[in-house]
């Protein structure tokens, strides 16, 4: 260990050091009192209103639009079509170079000659009001030519099916293909071989904060400034540069309050870039605010998989080979500017991942269809590979009459095993499979949670228990996007400083969605330099001008990466002043040490102490106390990445309690635990609200939330009373406990934790309802589990309706 | 979404309403508690081109009891009615139907004629008003006139109301000693429109029943009776077996209907579940 | 005969503040709040009447503010989260909401404590399952609502602590 790292190591790790402690969030009282700041609260003199005519077909030729009538109306200042943001807006492709034969054509902001979604933008109408707007779009006549639809992903590659990209020949837009050989024959050689398919819907993120911006352009200068509710300033910058042409350096975004983002605002929506061009064509600001009805169609979707698995086991039930065939209907297009194809890539590499077998084969197809763009949402792939494996796992533990505990204690990788790579060739640094697991089973009081439910059974009170191990893809390294040409850095910036008020001032790019992401940054700086929490000022918001660079929030990287950035930044810092103090102290720098905010003699001897107020006091304006050779540096820089491994993995284990109604098929969850590991817990109370708010977010997909369509590809689900989101009474209280197993990846130590939640509950959740219907020789495969899945499962009803039947 | 452009005319009598109604005809829409119409309108999916609004009518609010009835004012807030003592003393049926309504913000403010006069077949109080054998009062240009609450609910979101006319208030008989009622509903969420629903109400005597009243709502386009059901138990001792296997004869009394949350047939079994329920229910609260 | 309009002028106590204003009918009140008094501390999340980010308290009693006109609070007393704050009647509640991380994002967070303000003036020392039925009408995407279940009845605790003789 170097003797930064041990400095590094003892700052973060002392009695009084707050990383580690569930220190309250500083800065959140404003949100109590209604000072939240967030892009609809922003008025700029002469901002208009844009709203957006969408396509009411899945698939339909433009043949025509006469807006003159619309032009007309009280209010309005400029109709635009497609074709009229296409003339100053370029198109994107939202392909990565490193991801071979993934393909999607060109996508412009808003539809030019086919609409190809229902919900996809057409006419854009800005008005002085929004409510004007609205008016506008009612008296736009557009003429369609209606085109059939490729709706069902099942059948989108079938050649009677409309392909949607001519040029293509069919509907497919990627195939992955993982395999280690040998799994053929373990299938032959296998004791007993389980089969099954799972079916996970199409889902949303629904931030409470719809999507929305401002953009102001100054024509003048030729500069763009925009107000982004947004996950990542830097990204939309190099997005909207690219769309229009221009230098970077002409473009600002502003990121202000974000209501909530989970992976739904970090990608290139052609409503918001037509909002910008419209700002550049107007020369004046256009704010956009999705309602909310827009907002199901069109922020993007995620999920819809339909995965076949097969395992292969011995007699003693250890797993010998796994096979997956996933398939994914993801809409007309590939999103920019990270691709649709990653999800299905992790379901591909991620199944099986945390189990010990060697032997794996999985095909992953990608198609396109008439439906609303799926991307990258909270979890990513994540919680459909841990439904697949846990669903088969539970299955073959039930075939050989093991406990579905001890399944999982005989077959998930061994806490010694690391460094480990997977069948798939996924690096795992350190993880904590089997620790979790023992630690989840005591928390639950397992085997007494067995003796009750078979004591309630007698009673026909069906309780079922189901368990989930879990890993989660965090902190990744340029390999993830980078490489493949898209512009999402993976390298964190922070520049800390003691200002003259003896105030340690922290300037990241770190976004802050409500995650605690800025308090983060004040632990860890705190303990670097050595003060007090109420000394250090986190910049809140991000700024593509005044900030540093960052890459945002996504794939759980920012407690990872600019906190270790923070780290030793704020280090450096420590030494600066320390340097700086020993000079007025007439000592050496090694005998000092900062504490609560001053520098006192590491020997505890008296009367050497300085505040650091004062060293900034001395510094700032009495300068000429000081040596002319010393020459004080209180600002210190560093940037960060991920080297070593291409992704820091976090894991854990969660487990549920739930009871199922076998005479309605209603199902009343709990109870739910986790055990979690994401390496060093900056604090604690967070990283439990990140796992609670996340498996919020795998309840509501196992339980409530679809986006349904028919068959002509119509969304039904648009309103927040058709799409269901788990209320307070649907989500039960979640106990959850810590493992900390320290990446050596960065200083620091911390791996991700933001999606982990939200991964672990479809899998625990279908294994607790087929727990529960095990008497009934019933089990489900297909969510959300409506009541009606489990009556069907039941064989009290012939068949679901034929749209829960879409996953 | 915003609402579309409209015209606003807030009366203080029922007979400028009336006259505004009989003025703008099917142009014009009542604005009472707004919970289920001012969605409509932000969703732009309604567009009338005038609101009447009758918040301000004093004379559509509050509960009246009289010697033999309840009258409940159209412009009654579900709040109000929810924590009424004379409700649960008179009206127990609605007193167990008020808290599954909505949530507590949307109960402030919504009424309990705006209820009726929407018709949502999954709506808790116009069934509880037909299995309480409940009177409307409709005031029209030509005087009032009462139509049974049967007779009321004509379909989804149909109702006998013509354009000129204004539900003023519901009239109940208060329910007589020896009576219970019994109430479930089987929702997706706490406070969602119910897949299926059932109101009953009965005299219960030596564990038989009679003058029952049961009443299906979600299921079919309106809230119906099961009188198949109803003649099955009527007079009969009714034990859980009894009242399970009766309960088969409610697939003559609804023909539900497909939806985003169930099959017709999916939910012609859930209505026989939670018939039963509901009626075990009634048998408990007799004989306690 | 009433002549229907589509302006209306009209008079309202907002946060205890007396208001006159000339608005558009079909203003709902979020939108009168937050954008002509630029009061912003109300949220929309839906306007479908179902996230309940946009509650406000109508002559006392919460309810939703996009799904009401503005010309409907015409001589009625409105209170925001603004006034709430001001008035110090929520303190406690605010404490316990920043105390347990009850606000994640922030933009529930004024609507939910509204709801929760209500529900306290209830009665003393709900159950969880009562806070958790009561708030069923508030969504909120980032906690999964223990924390903020937490916060309510610590704030209730607190206040049945403090009543005791």
């Amino acid at each position: 260990m170097s003797a930064r790292e041990t400095l590094a190591a003892r700052q973060i790790s002392r009695d009084d050091s707050l990383v580690g402690r569930s220190i309250v969030r500083p800065n959140i009282r404003r949100h109590t009192e209604g000072g939240g700041h967030f892009v609809d609260d922003i008025k700029l003199p002469r901002m208009v209103h844009v709203a957006f005519l969408r396509s009411p077909h899945a698939h339909a030729r433009i043949v025509s639009i006469d807006s003159n009538a619309a032009a007309r109306m009280p209010g309005v200042i400029h109709v635009a079509t497609g074709k009229d943001i296409a003339a100053i807006s370029k198109p994107y492709v939202g392909v990565l170079r490193h991801m071979e034969g993934l393909r999607s054509p060109p996508q412009y902001p808003m539809a030019v000659d086919v609409a190809r979604w229902q919900g996809e933008p057409v006419v854009a109408v800005v008005a002085e009001s929004r409510a004007q707007a609205e008016d506008a779009i009612q008296r736009v006549d557009v003429g369609w030519e209606v085109l059939p639809a490729a709706v069902n992903m099942e059948k989108a590659l079938d050649p009677s099916e409309p392909v949607i990209h001519e040029s293509y020949g069919s509907n497919l837009c990627y195939r992955q293909i993982v395999d280690t050989g040998g799994v053929d024959e373990a299938f032959a050689q296998a004791h007993l071989v389980v089969e099954d398919t799972v079916n996970i819907g199409r889902q949303t993120g629904v931030p409470l904060e719809p999507r929305g911006l401002i953009a102001a352009y100054n024509a003048a200068d030729r500069e763009l400034t925009v107000y982004h509710s947004y996950q990542s300033a830097h990204l939309m910058q190099g997005t909207l540069a690219t769309c229009f042409s221009m230098e970077e350096r002409q473009i600002r975004v502003i990121v202000p309050d974000v209501g909530g983002g989970f992976g739904i605002k970090i990608h290139t929506y052609g409503d918001e870039v037509a909002a910008c061009a419209l700002a550049i064509i107007l020369n004046r600001p256009v704010k956009f605010i999705a309602d909310r009805f827009e907002s199901f169609q069109s922020d993007i979707h995620a999920r819809d998989h339909r995965v076949r698995g097969k395992l292969a086991l011995d007699r003693e039930g250890n797993i010998l080979a796994l096979e997956i065939d996933d398939l994914t209907g993801i809409g007309p297009y590939s999103m920019h500017p990270r691709s649709s194809s990653i999800e299905l890539l992790e379901v591909v590499l991620f199944t099986g991942g945390n189990y010990k077998h060697k032997l794996y084969r999985a095909r992953g197809t990608v198609v396109f269809q008439n439906k609303n763009c799926m991307c990258q949402y909270r979890g990513v792939g994540h919680p459909v590979a841990f439904a697949a494996m846990e669903h088969l796992v539970d299955q073959a533990a039930l075939k050989l009459g093991i406990d579905p505990a001890e399944m999982r204690r005989r077959n998930l990788i061994s806490d010694d095993a690391y460094p480990y790579t997977s069948p798939s060739k996924t690096r795992f640094e350190i993880l904590s499979h089997q620790k979790c697991l023992t630690q989840l089973l005591k928390l639950m009081e397992y085997d007494d949670l067995r003796k009750e439910q078979a004591k309630l059974r007698k009673r026909g009170i069906h309780y079922g228990i189901g368990l989930a191990s879990f890993f989660e893809l965090t902190n990744p390294s340029p390999l993830i996007y980078g490489m493949g040409g898209a512009r999402i850095g993976t390298v964190e910036s922070c520049t800390i400083r003691l200002d003259a008020g003896g105030q340690i001032v922290v300037h990241t790019a770190i976004c802050e969605l409500g995650q605690g992401a800025e308090t983060i940054v004040a632990q860890i700086a705190a303990d670097a330099v050595g003060v007090e929490l109420s000394s250090v000022k986190v910049i809140s918001g991000v700024d593509t001008l005044s900030g540093p660079t960052g890459s945002g929030a996504w794939a759980s990287r920012q407690t990872g990466t600019v906190g270790e950035a923070v780290l030793q930044a704020g280090l450096t810092l420590r030494k600066n002043i320390l340097d700086v103090a020993a000079v007025v102290l007439q000592t050496s720098e090694e005998k000092l040490d900062i504490i609560n905010g001053s520098v006192v003699m590491k020997d505890g001897k008296r009367g050497g102490n300085v505040s650091l107020l004062e060293l900034a006091r001395i510094a700032y304006y009495r300068g000429n106390e000081l040596p002319s050779t010393c020459e004080p540096l209180f600002m210190a820089t560093h940037q960060f990445r991920i080297k070593d491994y291409d992704f820091v993995f976090s894991n854990g284990a969660a487990g549920c309690l739930l009871e199922v109604d076998p005479e309605t098929g209603f199902i009343d969850l709990l109870k739910i635990w986790c055990v979690d590991d994401c390496g060093r817990a900056i604090n604690p109370k967070l990283v439990d609200e990140q796992i609670r708010g996340g498996m919020a977010q795998g309840i509501g997909p196992a339980l409530l939330e679809h986006c349904i369509y028919d068959d002509q590809g119509q969304l039904l689900t648009c309103t927040m009373a058709d799409y269901l989101l788990p209320m307070s009474l649907d989500v039960p209280d979640i106990e959850v406990h810590h493992v900390q197993t320290l990446t050596k990846t960065s200083a620091l130590g911390a791996k991700g934790i933001g999606e982990a939640g939200a991964s672990a509950p479809p899998g625990a959740i279908m294994n607790a309802v087929n727990d529960a219907l095990r008497p009934f020789n019933a089990k489900v495969t297909r969510q959300p589990i409506t009541p009606e899945v489990v009556l069907e499962a039941l064989g009290k009803i012939s068949q679901v309706s034929s749209v829960s039947r879409q996953a | 979404m915003k609402a579309p452009r409209f015209s606003y005319a807030r009366p203080d009598t029922i007979a400028e309403a009336i006259a505004l109604l009989t003025r703008f005809g099917e142009d014009a829409r009542v604005l009472a508690g707004g919970q289920s119409l001012v969605p409509m309108l932000n969703l732009r999916i309604a567009a009338p081109s005038i609101l009447v609004d009758i918040n301000q009518i004093s004379a559509l609010n509050g509960l009246t009891v009289e010697a033999e009835k309840v009258h409940v004012g159209a412009l009654t807030r579900h709040a109000h009615i929810e924590s009424s003592t004379d409700v649960s003393k008179y009206l127990p049926l609605l007193a167990l139907a008020m808290p599954h309504i909505a949530h507590p913000a949307i109960r402030t403010r919504g009424t309990f004629g705006g209820s009726c006069a929407l018709a949502d077949p999954a709506a808790e109080i116009p069934a509880c008003s037909v299995a309480l054998d409940a009177t409307f009062v409709l005031a029209g240009p030509n005087g009032e006139r009462r139509v049974p609450a049967q007779d009321f609910f004509q379909g989804a979101l149909t109702t006998a109301l013509k354009s000129d006319e204004l539900l003023t208030g519901v009239e109940f008989p208060k329910s007589k000693p020896g009576y219970a009622a019994a109430f479930g509903e089987l929702t997706r969420r706490k406070g969602d429109y119910a897949i299926v629903g059932v109101a009953a109400h009965g005299f219960i005597s030596q564990a038989r029943l009679s003058d029952l009243r049961i009443v299906i709502f979600g299921a079919s386009d309106r809230p119906v009776r099961a009188r198949h059901l109803e003649s099955e138990l009527e007079g009969k001792e009714a034990s859980s077996e009894c009242i399970r296997r009766a309960a088969t004869a409610l697939d003559a009394d609804v023909e539900p209907r497909d939806d985003l949350h169930a099959t017709g047939e999916t939910r012609r079994y859930l209505t026989r579940t939670l018939a039963s329920r509901v009626l075990s229910d009634l048998m408990k609260v007799g004989v306690s | 005969m009433i002549e229907p309009k589509e302006v209306f002028d009209i008079s309202l106590t907002v946060n205890g503040e007396r208001l006159t204003r000339r608005v558009q009918v079909r203003t709902n009140l979020a939108d009168f709040l937050r954008h002509d008094l630029e009061l912003t501390g109300t949220h929309v999340g839906c306007e479908h009447g179902v996230c309940g980010a946009c509650t406000v308290t109508l002559n006392g009693k919460i309810v939703r503010s996009c799904l009401m006109f503005a010309v409907q609070a015409d001589n009625c007393e409105v209170q925001t989260i603004e006034g709430l704050s001001r008035s110090g009647v929520i303190k406690d509640l605010q404490d316990a909401f920043v105390q347990h991380n009850g606000v994640q994002c922030g933009f529930c967070t004024p609507g939910m404590l509204a709801a929760a303000h209500a529900l306290l003036q209830q009665g003393p020392l709900p159950s969880r399952e009562r806070i958790r039925d009561f708030l069923s009408g508030n969504y909120c995407r980032c906690t999964g609502y223990q924390a903020i279940v937490d916060s309510v009845q610590a704030a209730a605790n607190q206040r049945a602590r403090s009543s005791m003789p």
